[in-house]
C-alpha cells in the first residue's frame, strides 16, 4: 500500500474520531459549565467528574430502538440525521490543526467548507418536512430563515477576509499570522474594524449552528423539540452530534481566520496545541452564551440580521477594498 | 391578518398541550395558526377538574380546609386564609390578634415563594434556564421556613377557623429576618442580570399589550390587572385580616405589556418583604386560637362572602350556608380562571413565541382554574 492511501485512512479515522469524541465530550463540558454557572454540581456519579457519562449516554442512545412514525417519508426521514452528521465531518478534512495536520491542505478549502456547512441546513429542512409532525415543520422553516439570514453577512465577512488575506488555502491564512499583532482580530492596517467583523463572524456561526440564544429551531417552551421532536436513538444522537461537531467547526474557522490558528501569540512555540487551546476557549464561550441569556424572538433574530449585521459587514467589506486600494 | 383568518385554506390548527413544555400543566390550547400568526387561540379547560366546589358540599366545614392547599399548590396559604376567613365571617368568630399577624407572615411568605416559581418557570418560557435554580434557591429558604410551622411544604393546611394551627418559636423568627436579608441581594441581582437584560427587554416590552377596557371586561385581577394600570388589590380595596395596619404600596405598572406584569411582579416580593418585617416587628403576644371556637361548624343560615388577594390576584369565597355542618353552595372564584379568558382575545394576531410569552406572562396555575 502506498503512503498517500495510509495518509488518507489514518485521517479519515481521526477526523471521525475527533468529530465524535469531541461532540461526546462537548456535551460533557456544556453540562459541567451549565452546572456551574447554575450553582450546581452537574454530572460526577459515572467514572471520576462524571467522565465517563459520554460514553454510557452513548451506549444508552445507540440501544435504543428507532421508531419510524407512521406517516413520515420513510427514506428522508433515514436520510436527514445522516446529512446532519456528514457534512460536519467532510469540513474537518480542510481544517489545519498544525502545520502539518490537515487531512488536504486544498487552495479552496475555506470555500468547501461554506459549501458543506451549506448542506447542514438541508438536513434540518428534510428532518423536520418528512417528520409529519406541526412542530418540526415550524421549525424548519424557522431553521431555514434563519440560516439564509445569517449565512449572508458571514459570507460577506469571508469575502472581506479572502480579499485581505488574497488566499482560500487555510494554512497560509495561518501562516500570514505569525504572532499577536499579526492575527487578524487586530490587523487594523487591514481594516479599522477587523475586531468588529470577527464579532460577526461569531455571532453569524452562532446562529448558524442553532445555538442559544439563537435557538429558535428547537425552543422547547414553543416547539417542544423542534425538527427532531419525533427522532428517537441514533436519529436524534446524529443530530446532536451533528450540532456539536458544527460548533467545532464555526469555532475552528474563527480560530483559523481571526485568531492565528495553531501560532504561538508569541511567535515561540506554534503548534496543535494552540490551536486547541484557543479552539476551546471559543467553545467554552459558546456554552457560556447558552446557559446566560433568554431566547431572542424571531422577528429580533431576522432583524439583527438584515438591520445590523448585513450593513455592518457591507460597510466594512467597502472600507476593507478602500484600504487595500489606497495602501 | 385579516385575510388570512378568513381564508381557511392558509391555517393550521396546532395543539399546544395537554402535555406540552410550555403550559406548566394540563392546560390545552388549540391555537389556529397562519404560519407564525395566531389566528384564533382557545384555551381548552377540564384536564385537572376535581370537583372541589361539589367536594364543599358533601364534606364538613373543617374537612374542606386541605382542599382549599390544593386548588392553588404555589400559594395554597393565601387559599387557606380565604375560606378560614369566609368561614369565620359567617360564624361571627374573632381571630385573635397574634393569629392574624401569623397569618399576614406565612400568605407573605407564601406570596414570594409563588412568585419566585413564577419567574424562574418565565424565564424558562422564554429559554432562558439559568434564573429557574437560582430563584428555587431562594424559595427553598421560604419553603423550609414554612415547612417548620406548618409541617407542609407544598399543599398547606395551617389555618385553622378561629386562628393557626401553630405557634412560632425564634428560629422562624430569626430565619425570616435572615430570608429577608438574602432575598435583598438576590433582587438587585435578578434586575441586573435578568430584568435589564437586552433580549429579555426585545421580548417583554410592547408585547401583549393588554388595555384597561380587557381587564375590566374579563374581570382579571392581581399582578396582571395592576400591570395594566388598574389600581386594584383587595388588601388595599377591601381590607381585611391586619392589612390596614401595614404601611406597604400596591405596584402599578400602565403599560399593560408582559413587561410590566414582570415589574409589578417583582415588585410585590419587595412589598411582601416589608410588610412581613413590620409584621414582625409590631407581633403581638397573645393565644393563636380562639378560645371560644366552637366544636362543631354550623354557620347560620346565610349568604356570605370573603375575597382574599391571593398571588394570582382576587379569589373569593362564596358560603351559602342552611344551617346544617356542611356548605349547601360553596362557590370559589378563582383568579387564574379570569385571567386565562383573556387570552384568546389579546393574542389574536401575535407571533406564536410572543402568545407563549404573553400565556407565561399571565402566570396560570391550571388545578386553579378547574378546580
Amino acid at each position: 500500500m502506498d503512503s498517500e492511501l495510509i495518509r488518507v485512512i489514518a485521517f479519515l479515522v481521526g477526523i471521525i474520531a475527533f468529530a465524535a469524541l469531541n461532540a461526546a465530550y462537548l456535551v460533557w463540558l456544556e453540562r459541567k459549565g451549565a452546572a456551574h454557572i447554575q450553582r450546581r454540581i452537574g454530572p460526577k456519579e459515572v467514572g471520576p467528574f462524571g467522565l465517563l457519562q459520554p460514553m454510557v449516554d452513548g451506549i444508552k442512545l445507540m440501544t435504543k430502538q428507532i421508531l419510524i412514525p407512521d406517516g413520515v417519508d420513510p427514506v428522508l426521514f433515514r436520510l436527514a440525521p445522516i446529512l446532519a452528521m456528514v457534512p460536519a465531518i467532510m469540513s474537518f478534512v480542510t481544517i489545519p490543526f498544525s502545520e502539518t495536520l490537515v487531512a488536504r491542505n486544498i487552495n479552496v478549502g475555506l470555500l468547501m467548507i461554506f459549501a458543506f456547512a451549506s448542506v447542514n441546513v438541508l438536513a434540518l429542512l428534510l428532518g423536520g418536512w418528512a417528520s409529519n409532525n406541526k412542530y418540526a415543520v415550524i421549525s424548519a422553516a424557522r431553521a431555514v430563515s434563519q440560516n439564509i439570514a445569517y449565512e449572508i453577512p458571514m459570507l460577506i465577512t469571508v469575502i472581506t477576509m479572502v480579499m485581505i488575506t488574497g488566499t482560500l488555502n487555510l494554512n497560509e491564512i495561518v501562516a500570514q499570522q505569525p504572532n499577536i499583532s499579526q492575527w487578524y482580530i487586530f490587523r487594523f492596517s487591514a481594516s479599522p474594524l477587523m475586531p468588529v467583523a470577527f464579532l460577526i463572524f461569531f455571532i453569524c456561526s452562532l446562529a448558524e449552528t442553532n445555538r442559544a440564544p439563537f435557538d429558535l429551531g428547537e425552543a422547547e417552551s414553543e416547539l417542544v423539540a423542534g425538527f427532531h421532536t419525533e427522532y428517537s436513538s441514533m436519529g436524534f444522537g446524529l443530530f446532536f452530534m451533528g450540532e456539536y461537531a458544527n460548533i467545532v467547526i464555526g469555532c475552528s474557522l474563527a480560530v483559523v481566520l481571526f485568531l492565528g490558528g495553531w501560532q504561538d501569540p508569541f511567535g515561540l512555540y506554534p503548534g496543535v496545541w494552540w490551536f486547541l487551546l484557543k479552539l476551546y476557549l471559543l467553545i467554552f464561550t459558546v456554552i457560556w452564551i447558552r446557559w446566560t441569556f433568554p431566547r431572542t424572538q424571531f422577528y429580533g433574530l431576522l432583524n439583527l440580521s438584515w438591520k445590523i449585521l448585513i450593513p455592518v459587514s457591507m460597510f466594512n467589506l467597502l472600507l476593507t477594498a478602500g484600504f487595500l486600494k489606497v495602501f | 391578518m385579516d385575510n388570512a383568518a378568513t381564508n381557511n385554506q392558509e391555517t393550521f390548527v396546532l395543539n399546544v398541550g395537554p402535555q406540552h413544555p410550555a403550559t406548566h400543566g394540563v392546560l390545552r390550547l388549540k391555537l389556529t395558526l397562519d404560519g407564525e400568526y395566531v389566528v384564533r387561540a382557545e384555551p381548552v379547560l377540564g384536564y385537572i377538574h376535581r370537583m372541589h366546589e361539589k367536594m364543599g358540599e358533601n364534606r364538613t366545614w373543617a374537612q374542606f380546609m386541605p382542599n382549599t392547599g390544593r386548588m392553588d399548590y404555589l400559594s395554597a396559604l393565601s387559599y387557606n386564609h380565604g375560606y378560614a376567613a369566609a368561614v369565620e365571617r359567617a360564624m361571627g368568630i374573632t381571630v385573635p390578634e397574634r393569629a392574624e399577624y401569623l397569618r399576614v407572615i406565612t400568605v407573605e411568605l407564601n406570596r414570594i415563594s409563588s412568585h419566585l416559581v413564577w419567574f424562574g418557570a418565565y424565564l424558562l418560557d422564554l429559554g432562558g434556564f439559568t434564573p429557574l435554580l437560582y430563584a428555587f434557591d431562594d424559595r427553598e429558604k421560604i419553603l423550609n421556613l414554612l415547612e417548620s410551622v406548618t409541617g407542609s411544604r407544598l399543599t398547606y393546611c395551617y389555618f385553622r377557623f378561629g386562628g393557626v394551627y401553630n405557634d412560632i418559636d425564634e428560629n422562624f423568627v430569626d430565619g425570616v429576618k435572615e430570608f429577608i436579608k438574602t432575598m435583598r441581594r438576590s433582587l438587585p441581582m435578578y434586575h441586573n442580570l435578568v430584568s435589564k437584560n437586552i433580549i429579555l427587554l426585545k421580548r417583554l416590552k410592547d408585547i401583549g399589550p393588554i388595555s384597561r377596557e380587557t381587564i375590566r371586561k374579563y374581570g382579571a385581577t392581581g399582578p396582571v390587572a395592576r400591570g395594566s394600570g388598574v389600581d386594584y388589590d383587595v388588601r388595599k380595596n377591601e381590607p381585611y385580616s391586619v392589612y390596614p395596619e401595614f404601611d406597604f404600596e400596591v405596584p402599578v405598572y400602565h403599560e399593560g405589556d408582559s413587561m410590566a406584569r414582570y415589574m409589578v411582579r417583582m415588585d410585590e416580593i419587595e412589598q411582601s418583604m416589608r410588610i412581613i418585617e413590620q409584621a414582625l416587628d409590631k407581633l403581638p403576644a397573645g393565644p393563636v386560637m380562639a378560645a371560644k371556637t366552637p366544636r362543631i361548624i354550623k354557620p347560620p343560615k346565610g349568604d356570605y362572602y370573603q375575597a382574599v388577594e391571593a398571588a394570582r390576584g382576587s379569589f373569593g369565597v362564596r358560603i351559602v350556608s342552611d344551617g346544617t355542618n356542611t356548605a349547601y353552595r360553596l362557590k370559589l372564584r378563582s383568579p387564574s380562571f379570569s385571567n386565562l379568558s383573556l387570552f384568546s382575545a389579546v393574542s389574536e394576531g401575535m407571533l406564536l413565541a410572543d402568545a407563549l410569552a404573553l400565556l407565561g406572562s399571565l402566570d396560570l396555575v391550571i388545578p386553579e382554574i378547574d378546580r
